[in-house]
């Protein structure tokens, strides 16, 4: 469930428009300082990567999340977005129509908004695993053609542009990665804000009666359906912006931004956020580029783990990261946040040695099983040993063993310090 | 003048089961019309059909003269008819407030709305927040509704009924699974709110009926065998025959 | 004429081969509501753990033993997971399902590497059984036919005549009136699921050698069998079956007949421009049948939905 106890406190009109647009004021700020804290290329391409994943994923979660429908093919709307973005590029490039760059994205979004209007108009219908089967199908459908139409997909090789083609826009060109970042960066903002402000719409409110109960919006006086498509249409939009930003940072859009792996990754990102939070794919985005990242410069089991991490938080969590911090509320509420943290600190280390232990045992497992026969020299945690002496096996599997008994243990610690954090202490107001 | 609710040859049969076989009904505007029947008669189906939750296999449904046929839910609603549910058709995630907001939104005229925030609206505020205190439910304004008792849950769904400011009013047993306080509580609340409108419902409780109905249907296999104001009901020895005998010897 | 025969029965075994897949996935769906994502990841595992049994104990127990592994880690799956997410909804239960085929995807990967392996069919059966015009048509097939056959055959035989059948078709339509008659309907759902999953498995052992055992396999099938129930009509087991055979046959057809799009359209009387190379439609002159066979299972999915939105075979509503 989004947030939706309205903010009535006593302060007026004017106190309350600044207090909520504080967190605004915040991200603009944090947007604006971010490159000058990380200027190295390599991090502001990857926070342009994340820049335009938080796009991607919120406007999944208008279907998934505040709509309840779940879509195994969104990715062709942010393909086909950027597709259309790299050729109304290369028109603007080859004709010199006089359309400045940062208004690209807008090209993307009308793309996918069209796309969506014409999804939509069937397999909005219904919800639940039928609206996911056709999404599946028309999500395959829209890959393969994208691969027989090579004029206007570019087949196997992609469609590619160049940005810095028509003229500067107040002297900027967009030839460095900053001033990408700054573009993308603006483009965010608007559009997690208008995402935002989405969810307070009667639309927005709406796409939630549907979710939980169609029929008795239907009965107060909404077509469920309609919902639904308006729903889907928006994200459509979004989704095209998303691919616009895409085409605009790479310069080149693919028929595998479209596959059902990228789809796939979105529903990842989403669920793993917290479906149920408007934050929560904001969090689920964030989280994922930096995860993929740094593990896929450590290992080539990467997709593994995100996997199994998918699947637990599927099984144990559903509600997200966002939910595991929401979880903290109460307590917060009561002032009592403070005395989580050393039985938090304390379960952290066995926690952190048991994952990694279990990992390590995976690598090792990894090594035996594909280096070269006769390699036998493996380099894991910054140590090198043999992946065949049972001495490694042993202390590893040792090791893990005593962090998972050690976590076990301080279980009930965990509980009574979770218990006492939220209720209301005797004596105490 | 024209009732509000008109009913003419209405049926409904799975395969070679009739379940409805042919209710003629009229109901004027402004009355509270209660529906009757033993277990079975297909009081619930009778309701699902006048509201289009299911397609009858003959018959007519006329709403202040306009006729009801192929006309989806969302449609009829916006006509100015509305329903309830017998059991709690509500949107559980929801706070209380926001279950009654989205009630009102159609009425209010926000429709398809993407352009309005729906908490600058002062006016939608305030009506939800009247409806609210009218349905006793202030002090569970902001809690979510699948987390209330059940009477409150039942109170709630009237209040999603009525908010959108039908004229035709229907409840589908609104009493039941309550103990006595609750019926109370709610008989009072069903009062307060259906003044100068329609109500049509379906009850059990032979109490809420003949304390609140200005007139009866008797609903019996399917078919109508009589209706009129509580006392002709109550002296009806058809009816006395078909039900109301049976009910009183339950009750002995 | 002698082209279409081979063509019929290669179609045949394609059909019937989806069909092992889409008879458990349906018997899934239908009793539990869940559309099993991970339903294709199983033929994979078969055709792995085949793979695997039979380098040490041959291609006869490797058909015997993998299914009843992968059925019994099916059953693990819908016990100790399924089960877990379910009283999230269905929506959930989709994206474990969804989850859970990634994560078998990169175990495949983790344990026989991401290239194919060599799994090849039995030397048994390793000739050409008789020959069509000049076209061989190898034992294997024939083998193939027969099991699919059997199988269905047995299915069917099991849900019409005993009484476990009798008890799995009323829980198809009212699990919970059987439910409140004593059965255990947790139990059955799990053996179900085992079931389905172990026929998956049996699918996957016989293809693997055909159409080739690399990790990629299970995504490359599992959007067709979901588009193949969807066309028979969610639930039924005929329709999967009709809906099968259609698409067996229609992507092998389209596979062979390699009619061009510019035929046809030069037939109709449209004529190709005479600059191709920046006519922006270009690409319809190029596009060949063969091109298009393997969306067209999609493009009938997408057609049926919105024509016939309960299944092509099925008559009446829901």
């Amino acid at each position: 469930m989004t947030d939706t106890t309205p903010q009535m406190t006593d302060t007026g009109p004017m106190g309350l428009r600044l207090k909520s647009a504080m967190p605004w004021l915040c991200a603009a700020l944090l947007l604006l300082i971010l490159p000058q804290i990380f200027s190295a290329n390599a991090t502001i391409t990857l926070m342009n990567q994340m820049a335009i994943t938080i796009i991607f994923a919120l406007a999944y979660n208008m279907l998934l999340g505040q709509g309840g429908m779940l879509s195994f093919g969104h990715a062709v709307f942010m393909g086909l977005g950027g597709v259309f973005a790299v050729h109304v590029m290369s028109y603007v490039e080859a004709f010199g129509a006089p359309l400045p760059l940062p208004l690209l994205p807008l090209f993307g979004g009308f793309a996918g908004l069209l796309l969506a209007c014409v999804i939509g108009s069937f397999s909005t219908r219904q919800a639940g695993t039928v609206f996911a089967m056709i999404s599946l199908g028309v999500g395959e459908l829209i890959a393969a053609c994208s691969l027989i139409f090579v004029t206007f997909f570019g087949g196997e090789t992609g469609v590619s542009a160049d940005r810095t083609y028509g003229l500067p826009v107040f002297g900027v060109e967009f030839l460095r990665q900053s001033e990408v970042y700054y573009l993308i960066a603006a483009w965010l903002l608007l559009s997690v804000f208008l995402m935002y402000l989405y969810t307070r719409t009667p639309m927005g409110r709406m796409a939630n009666a549907v979710r939980d109960n169609p029929e008795r919006a239907e009965f107060l006086g909404y077509s469920a359906r309609w919902v639904r498509f308006y729903s889907f249409i928006f994200s459509g939009f979004f989704a095209g912006i998303a691919g616009g930003l895409f085409a605009l940072n790479y310069e080149i859009m693919t028929s595998e931004s479209m596959s059902l792996v990228q789809s796939g990754k979105i529903l990842l990102i989403t669920f793993l956020g917290g479906m149920g939070y408007f934050v929560g794919p904001i969090i689920g985005a964030i989280v994922f580029t930096l995860l993929t990242t740094v593990l896929g410069r450590y290992t080539e089991l990467s997709a593994l783990y995100v996997g199994t991490v998918f699947v637990l938080t599927v099984m144990y969590c559903p509600r997200g990261l966002a939910g595991l911090l929401m979880m903290h509320e109460p307590a917060y509420r009561l002032g009592k946040l403070r005395r989580l943290v050393a039985p938090y600190l304390k379960v952290l280390i066995p926690v952190l040695v048991a994952t990694l232990g279990c990992a390590a045992l995976f690598e090792m497992l990894f090594h035996v099983r594909h280096a070269p026969p006769g390699d036998h020299e493996m380099r894991l945690y910054w140590v090198t040993f043999d992946s065949h002496s049972p001495i490694a096996w042993g202390i590893v599997i040792g090791v893990t063993l005593l962090a998972i008994m050690t976590t076990r243990a301080l279980i009930p610690h965990i509980k009574d310090a979770w218990h006492d954090a939220n209720t209301i202490d005797k004596g105490a107001s | 003048m024209t009732h509000a609710l008109d009913i003419s040859g209405l049926k409904k049969s799975y395969g070679k089961a009739e379940i409805i076989r042919g209710v003629d009904l009229h109901i004027t505007k402004g009355e509270r019309h209660a529906i009757i029947g033993p277990n079975g008669a297909g009081k619930s189906t009778l309701f699902n059909l006048i509201t289009r939750r299911m397609a009858p296999s003959a018959g007519k449904v006329h709403l202040h003269g306009q006729d009801l046929n192929g006309l989806v839910p969302c449609k009829i609603n916006r006509m100015g008819l509305s329903r309830s549910f017998q059991i709690s058709n509500i949107f559980p995630r929801m706070s209380v407030f926001e279950n009654i907001r989205c009630a009102l939104l159609w009425s209010m005229g926000f429709r398809y709305s993407f352009w309005s925030l729906v908490d600058r609206s002062k006016p939608l505020t305030e009506a939800a927040d009247a409806i609210i205190e009218q349905i006793n439910l202030t002090s569970r304004r902001n809690i979510p509704a699948g987390v209330l008792s059940y009477a409150e849950q039942r109170a709630l769904e009237i209040g999603l009924t009525i908010a959108g400011g039908a004229d035709v009013v229907m409840l589908d047993e609104p009493t039941a699974g309550m103990s006595n306080t609750e019926t109370d509580y709610i008989v009072e609340l069903i009062r307060k709110v259906t003044v100068d409108k329609t109500l049509v419902m379906v009850e059990h409780d032979m109490g809420v009926v003949f304390g609140l109905a200005d007139r009866i249907s008797v609903l019996v296999y399917g078919k109508i065998i009589a209706t009129g104001t509580p006392e002709e009901i109550r002296a009806n020895p058809t009816v006395q025959e078909a039900y109301l005998g049976t009910a009183i010897k339950a009750e002995q | 004429m002698d082209l279409l025969l081979v063509n019929l029965i290669d179609g045949l075994v394609t059909g019937l081969l989806l069909f092992m897949l889409s008879a458990g996935l349906t018997l899934i769906f239908s009793m539990m509501g869940v559309l099993n994502f991970a339903h294709a990841s199983f033929y994979m595992l078969g055709a792995y753990f085949g793979y695997q049994i039979s380098l040490y104990m041959g291609f006869w127990m490797a058909l015997v033993c993998a299914p009843v592994i992968v059925g019994f880690l099916g059953a693990v799956v819908e016990r100790y997971g399924l089960r877990r997410v379910h009283q999230h909804g269905h929506v959930a239960e989709l994206i474990f399902t969804f989850g859970l085929a990634l994560l078998i995807e990169e175990a495949v990967q983790f344990f026989w590497g991401k290239s194919q392996v060599p799994f090849m069919p039995p030397q048994a059966l390793d000739f050409a059984l008789f020959s069509i015009a000049g076209n061989a048509v190898p034992a294997y097939k024939v083998f193939m036919i027969f099991v699919a056959i059997a199988i269905f055959a047995g299915l069917l035989f099991v849900l019409t005549k005993t009484r476990i059948g009798m008890i799995i078709q009323a829980a198809l339509s009212f699990p919970r009136t059987v439910e409140a008659l004593g059965h255990n309907v947790p139990l059955i759902f799990m053996c179900v699921f085992g079931v389905g999953t172990a026929l998956a498995a049996v699918a996957g052992v016989i293809a693997g050698p055909v159409l080739g055992t690399f990790p990629g396999m299970a995504f490359a099938l599992g959007s067709i069998v979901f588009v193949t129930i969807v066309v028979g009509g969610l639930g039924s087991l005929s329709g999967a079956l009709y809906a099968s055979l259609l698409i067996g046959w229609i992507t092998t057809f389209a596979a062979s007949y390699d009619v061009g799009l510019a035929d046809i359209l030069n037939a109709i009387g449209v004529d190709q421009p005479l600059d191709m190379r920046n006519s922006p439609w270009r690409d319809f002159w190029s596009i060949t049948l063969s091109q298009v066979g393997p969306i067209l299972p999609y493009l009938l999915m997408v057609l049926t939905l919105i024509f016939r939105p309960h299944g092509l075979f099925r008559k009446g509503g829901l």
